[in-house]
């Protein structure tokens, strides 16, 4: 530990110790570029394992080999790794007990966001509202999590990244990269070496989850870069249903996301995750500023007939590269895609699944509904093989592309590969145009144009809307509204 | 109720109508007959206000409301209906779905109460059974994969619900047979009323033998050149419009 005391210190001498402030709040950042130093201190600032130290330097060696990805259907000016930080900390011991502790600009913030941190605020809500825990993310740092003790009661484990490799470090090791290894790509390498926080979740056997879980994160610093990593693991027979959202101040520069999401089912397992991301899009006339969104997610359906299903609400960000995937490795597991892409201004999307059949009877659907308007880009990148061993694997896709205005593009560019013959691929895709005769058509008998844009979108993603958790569905319903103002006329 | 003065409508440029007048009091149903190209869709269209229908002279009026500084929607709200000559298609959007989204945006409009979901479908199921619609087919997407006749028959559907003032249907008799033809007109004339007018837009006689006008009005190049009661439609049937038009130019 005197070694790691050291290293902070060179290395906060090395760069001058930083304070950026960012609206209110008081942040510690690591110091610029990315470095072995680098990842030694965010390792010691987390004071963390020697293993995990070793596992981050042996991804941060890998990730200097690696070249970024260039085959998917975005361009951006390419993210300076030197100017970036790759570690930012609201200035507070980490770790804090109670609410009490935690900066009240923090919590303002995410109280403008509408979402709960203080459970007795979830309970005071609605009656016979659903009750959800939530674990907040703001820029590098779990904040703080929710419900915890009510949910150990049943055995769940939900709780930072950060508080996990400390009490449960058997659990993080054994599946920390059993899903997507470090040397998977070059974001989930980067993010691997310097992954900072996120949220680890644990269901033990035959438990459902008593109620949903969620992670909100939120980047605020700037010339940050968010690297979370999350890790879910239902045992056998457990069932969880899980929430992620993500927002990010409006700033000039891009901001890099390169988040790594891990899910492992065990027999008879299930896992349902949604994602209701907003991170800001840039400017819509000149596309300066916004979040680039790297991310990868991969769940390992390990068990037989365990079930993962991803749902994706997808409105945010500058540039999006994101394929949550499954690999149905157990006998008769189902993996399940639900997406919805909206591009406008000058957003790029490049995103879609993976469905990767392993195991005898294994079952995939896939329905995305990709929506670009103003002078945007949207694709659907999409993989379904079935391995030889696959016997009676089928998969099911549906691939809807609307087009709002005249400027607008949409591609689908569909992987499929069967090697045994008992599998069964269907796949259908549609290109639409909301035309403007039918806007006038639907003012004509009352709505305003931007009623019209809503009913005739919200009739487009209805059949992926239903898929989120009820609470959630509404607000991305607006989302969805709101994400698409002044696209027509 | 509707009263146009001079109307001038250009669309990309041309103009189409060119000094359109026309009266068409409370409870009373007026006709619009012409040759092809007679701005008799156009009409329709810029009384509703359609982008690209421009207005470069005159003025429209409902109830002495302005019509042309209005949006389509609040012309709507207004009482407006267009009956469209052929209706779009709306997919994803359930029927029952769309019409009493609209319906309700009326009301928030008009300052009333949104009508609540068993009123809406009570009149709904009433409407449809009228219109021989089967109701399983109001939870379809509005439109999507239905005939002509269905499309129509659906138009129809949405006056009765919606209730407007002033109706504009636009050649709402194209593409149905007689069967067809027979409903559609049953709907809409059960819809007259003292307090209700109508503008029925066609190029054949033959609607005007199930929707019997009050006055039949003549359009070419623009203009109405010739007004009368219904025998009008018959002398047009008869001889032509060619006559007619001619004497006017």
């Amino acid at each position: 530990m005197v070694a790691v005391a050291e290293t902070v210190k060179a290395v906060e001498a090395l760069a001058a110790y930083e304070h950026g402030f960012v609206t209110d709040i008081e942040q510690e950042f690591a110091p610029k570029g990315l470095s072995e130093a680098v990842v030694r201190y965010i390792s010691a600032k987390k004071e963390e394992p020697q293993w995990l130290l070793d596992w981050r330097l042996e991804a941060y060696a890998r990730w200097l080999q690696l070249e970024e990805p260039s085959w998917a259907k975005v361009v951006y000016t390419p993210t300076d790794y030197d100017a970036l930080h790759f570690y930012a900390a609201h200035a507070q011991k980490p770790g804090p007990k109670s609410l009490d502790e935690v900066d009240p600009e923090i919590l303002a913030t995410y109280a403008k966001l509408g979402i709960p941190l203080r459970e007795q605020e979830v309970l005071a809500g609605v009656e016979g509202a659903a009750k959800y825990a939530v674990d907040a993310v703001f820029d590098s740092v779990s904040v703080v999590t929710t419900f915890k003790a009510e949910l150990a009661k049943v055995g769940v484990l939900f709780m930072s990244f950060s508080e996990a490799v400390r009490e449960h470090p058997e659990l993080v090791r054994k599946y920390l990269g059993s899903v997507v290894p470090p040397s998977d790509n070059y974001y989930a390498c980067l993010n691997s070496a310097v992954f900072s926080d996120g949220s680890f979740v644990y269901i033990p056997p035959g438990v459902k989850c008593p109620m949903e879980l969620s992670t909100y994160f939120r980047i605020n610093a700037q010339n940050t870069g968010q690297f979370e990593r999350t890790l879910i693991i239902a045992d056998k027979g457990a069932k969880v249903s899980y929430l992620e959202g993500c927002t990010a101040p409006q700033r000039d520069e891009n901001q890099l996301h390169a988040a790594v999401v891990e899910l492992i089912a065990l027999d008879d397992a299930e896992i349902k995750y949604s994602t209701v991301q907003n991170w800001y899009p840039g400017d819509p006339e000149t596309g300066k500023g916004g979040i680039y969104n790297f991310v990868t997610k991969r769940a390992d359906c390990r068990g037989a007939r365990s079930k993962v299903s991803w749902t994706q609400v997808e409105t945010g960000s500058a540039v999006t590269w994101k394929y949550p995937s499954c690999i149905l490795k157990g006998d008769g597991s189902v993996g399940e895609f639900y997406s919805i892409a909206i591009t406008n201004g000058r957003q790029q999307a490049d995103t879609g699944t993976k469905m990767i059949h392993l195991g005898a009877n294994t079952r995939s659907r896939i329905i995305s509904k990709g929506i670009s308007a103003g002078r945007s880009a949207n694709t659907y990148r999409g993989q379904v093989t079935a391995h030889p061993k696959a016997h009676g694997a089928r998969n099911f896709t549906q691939c809807d592309s609307l087009l709002i205005g005249k400027t607008a593009a949409a591609h689908t560019v569909p992987y499929i590969e069967a090697r045994n013959g008992s599998a069964q691929f269907e796949h259908e895709a549609t290109t639409t145009r909301l035309s403007e005769d039918q806007l006038f058509y639907a003012q004509q008998r009352g709505l305003s144009q931007e009623e019209a844009v809503q009913l005739l979108v919200g009739g487009f993603v209805k059949e992926v809307l239903q898929e989120l958790p009820m609470e959630f569905a509404v607000e991305a319903q607006k989302l969805v509204a709101i994400s698409l103002e002044g696209s027509v006329g | 109720m509707l009263s146009i003065a001079n109307l001038q409508v250009s669309v990309a440029d041309t103009p189409i109508l060119r000094g359109l007048s026309l009266d068409v009091p409370a409870g009373e149903v007026h006709a619009i007959m012409g040759p092809n190209g007679a701005g008799k869709s156009t009409l329709g269209y810029a009384l509703a206000g359609r982008p690209g229908y421009e207005p470069t002279g005159g003025s429209a009026t409902l109830d002495g409301e302005d019509l042309l500084e209005l949006d389509p929607n609040e012309r709507a709200a207004a009482g407006l209906f267009l009956s469209f000559q052929y209706p779009l298609e709306i997919p994803g959007v359930p029927a029952l779905t769309f019409v009493r989204t609209a319906l309700n945006a009326q009301r928030r409009a008009q300052g009333l109460p949104e009508s609540s979901a068993p009123e809406f479908l009570k009149a709904a199921r009433a409407a449809a059974g009228q219109l021989k619609i089967d109701f399983d087919m109001l939870k379809r997407p509005l439109n999507v994969g239905f005939s002509g006749g269905e499309k129509k028959r659906m138009e129809v559907l949405q006056m009765a619900l919606l209730q407007p003032r002033f109706l504009i249907l636009d050649e709402t008799d194209s593409g149905l047979d007689i069967d067809a033809l027979r409903v559609v007109a049953d709907g809409v004339n059960a819809l007259r009323s003292p307090d209700r007018s109508m503008l029925v837009i066609t190029h054949y006689q033959r609607l005007l033998d199930y929707i019997v006008p009050d006055r039949v009005h003549v359009l070419a190049a623009g203009r109405i050149v010739a007004s009368g009661g219904p025998e009008l439609a018959h002398t047009l049937e008869a001889e032509g419009y060619d006559r007619i038009v001619g004497e006017a130019a």
